[in-house]
């Protein structure tokens, strides 16, 4: 069917990359707090919907929900503020497993709360973006992905400047490096963690609005979104920023052909047992130099 | 040792006299024996052994499904059966369901712990968080996967073969009840034996230290894979008897169920303590009361409360029921105190 059909690859890919760059920077967001914190975030999709919900809400109230790329960050980085106060900080320092437990723990509080407040129905925030024809109409792109693809690049590339030149981006850089020499150097860490968490979340609040948009949002899809941003950065590694892009629009363009192919009720299923494959395969590749996945 | 033995009697005549004593509770308990056996042999692999998966879910399910299949497709063409529903155009005999159900729980044991041999060579070379990862996926990935199967009921679901007529209203509770427990006993057996045995000590020094265990000369993979077959054969033969129970089985509420039963198992064990004979027990017992507390008064506000439960219990008490008890009486755990060490110790702290 691939190969009959040339445009549905083109639609395919196409798709696939502007879905890919939304998981690359839910997967940046990943990266940042494993990197720094040493933590695994299960809610981490969990954040995303959260966000996408805000979107939804200024959709509702009138407002266009494009806005919702300013306002979802702002709020979420309190959340995510608020979530490191309460739970997070407690396992910083332990075991990965712990932090793993705890936050499956508060994945699974969001998601109810998230359908008491918000209803079990699958939502999404019309933008009447419109669309685009590309090959004589025989490929149609929505304007929404192009928007949110485009609004992703432009955060990604803040959140890079941001790192590089201001004060709290190098104290994020130094406690990840090394937490005990930044402290020494008069770096107070908790706050970089706080700040750190936060900028997840408002990475995740961005996502979730541009989902909102182009997608749809339901309280019980966000572990799909940890799976493949936790895929995106094992595949990718802490810290590439170029790996990850490439790896998220590998991704994409994976799941668009998994659901045309195989339709769409093993889409879901595809992309975690993708994840078990990535997983499998390193393994056995270190376990040739007999080291194991660290 | 006698203390033992009595108490193992008197929880032996606890068992078989309680479905009369509480005829109220009888799914309610055979529903935690099967928890019990969830927690029990997730602890093998998660306390003893250190490789705390999320993924047993993948053995209970599949034990769930094929147990329900085996049971129909012996008698009866299972396509049809699946397509037609709640409606049933065929009826079980009684001799044909027990038949069906004792060969089903045999294929719904062995088929799990096959499984769990082929694969566990590749997912049991994985460490820590990466392996609590993957198996997650792995149980999630089934689900789905499942769920898209036509032959086993697909989206809508699949009825397992209802209790036969015997003539007595009481009997489907008792032989499930009775099912369940046995099933308990003969789990706490096994388990108790192999942790009086070198295998055990085995699983803990992978546990402590799997380089150093593999340096010793212990072929550290085979006995990982060993641990983990044990872990489905008893978690697939709970989901066989949990799917007779429930009655109904869907691929994502029900069978692999990561959200819920996947979680639970973990839980219950971290609860009572990992890697202790007697913690997935009590954790297993504490975690079944406070939730069917939670399921009856806070009805609705259930997974929140699981939620902020599941959180506090990870944060601010991660060495379980045991772990405390052993804390406040080193004695009775055999263990000789030292007093002015244990002081200096928890100075440190």
């Amino acid at each position: 069917m691939v190969f009959q059909y040339p445009m549905i690859s083109v639609q395919a890919c196409l798709d696939g990359i502007l879905l890919g760059i939304l998981f690359a920077l839910i997967a940046y967001g990943m990266a940042l707090q494993w990197g720094v914190m040493n933590i695994i975030n299960i809610a981490q999709g969990d954040l995303v919907i959260l966000g996408g919900y805000i979107a939804y809400f200024m959709y509702l109230y009138g407002i266009h929900p494009a806005w919702g790329v300013i306002v979802a960050p702002v709020i979420m980085y309190f959340v995510g503020i608020a979530i490191y106060k309460l739970v997070i900080n407690k396992v910083v320092d332990r075991d990965l497993f712990i932090s793993i437990l705890a936050t499956f723990g508060i994945s699974i509080l969001f998601m109810q709360l998230m359908n008491f407040a918000f209803g079990a129905d699958v939502v999404l925030a019309n933008s009447d973006y419109g669309t685009t024809m590309l090959f004589n109409n025989n490929v149609v792109l929505p304007n929404s992905k192009i928007f949110s693809a485009f609004i992703s690049i432009l955060f990604a590339i803040c959140l890079v400047i941001y790192m590089k030149k201001s004060k709290l981006g190098r104290a994020i850089r130094a406690t990840a490096q090394n937490a005990r020499a930044a402290k020494i150097l008069g770096v107070d860490t908790e706050k970089v963690y706080a700040a750190t968490f936060g900028i997840n979340a408002a990475l995740c609040g961005v996502a979730g609005a541009l989902i909102s948009i182009t997608f749809t949002i339901h309280p019980y899809m966000g572990l799909p979104y940890t799976i493949r941003s936790f895929m995106i950065v094992i595949v990718a590694g802490l810290g590439n920023l170029p790996g990850v892009a490439m790896s998220g629009m590998g991704l994409g363009v994976f799941e668009e052909f998994a659901d045309y192919i195989l339709g769409t009720e093993f889409r879901i299923g595809s992309v975690f047992l993708l994840l078990v494959l990535i997983l499998i395969y390193r393994r056995f590749k270190l376990s040739r130099k007999r080291e194991y996945l660290k | 040792m006698k203390n033992n033995s009595i108490l193992y009697i008197g929880i032996l005549i606890f068992g078989i006299a309680a479905p009369f004593v509480f005829p109220a509770f009888k799914v309610q308990l055979s529903i935690l024996c099967v928890l019990i056996v969830l927690a029990t042999t997730w602890n093998i692999q998660g306390g003893e052994m250190g490789y705390n998966s999320f993924g047993n879910i993948l053995f209970y399910g599949l034990g769930m499904y094929l147990c329900a299949s085996v049971q129909v497709g012996m008698f009866f063409p299972l396509a049809e059966w699946t397509e037609s529903g709640g409606e049933k155009t065929f009826v079980h005999t009684p001799a044909q369901f027990f038949q069906g159900m004792a060969v089903g729980l045999l294929v719904a044991a062995l088929v799990p712990t096959i499984v769990a041999g082929l694969i566990g060579y590749s997912i049991l070379g994985l460490r820590g968080h990466y392996f609590a990862i993957c198996t997650l996926g792995l149980g999630v990935a089934a689900g789905e996967i499942s769920g898209g199967i036509e032959i086993i009921g697909a989206g809508q679901g699949f009825t397992t073969p209802p209790f036969p007529d015997v003539g007595s209203l009481d009997a489907r509770g008792e032989f499930f009840y009775f099912l369940s427990f046995f099933t308990l006993v003969l789990t706490f057996i096994a388990v108790r034996s192999i942790y009086s045995t070198r295998f055990k000590l085995i699983l803990n020094a992978i546990r402590d230290n799997e380089d150093k265990a593999e340096a010793m000369g212990i072929e550290t993979m085979k006995y990982k894979i060993i641990g983990w077959m044990i872990s489905a054969f008893f978690c697939g033969l709970a989901g066989g008897i949990m799917g007779g129970l429930v009655g109904y089985i869907d691929s994502t509420d029900v069978a692999f169920d990561g959200r819920e039963m996947g979680v639970f198992m973990v839980l219950m064990a971290i609860l009572g303590g990992k890697g202790t004979l007697w913690g997935p027990i009590i954790g297993a017992t504490v975690f079944h009361i406070f939730k069917e507390g939670f399921w009856t008064f806070f009805l609705g506000w259930q997974y929140v409360a699981l939620g902020v439960l599941i959180v506090v219990i990870v944060i601010y008490f991660p060495e379980g029921i045991m772990g405390w008890l052993r804390e406040k009486y080193p004695e009775r755990f055999g263990e000789v105190v030292d007093e002015k060490d244990r002081k200096a110790q928890v100075e440190l702290k």
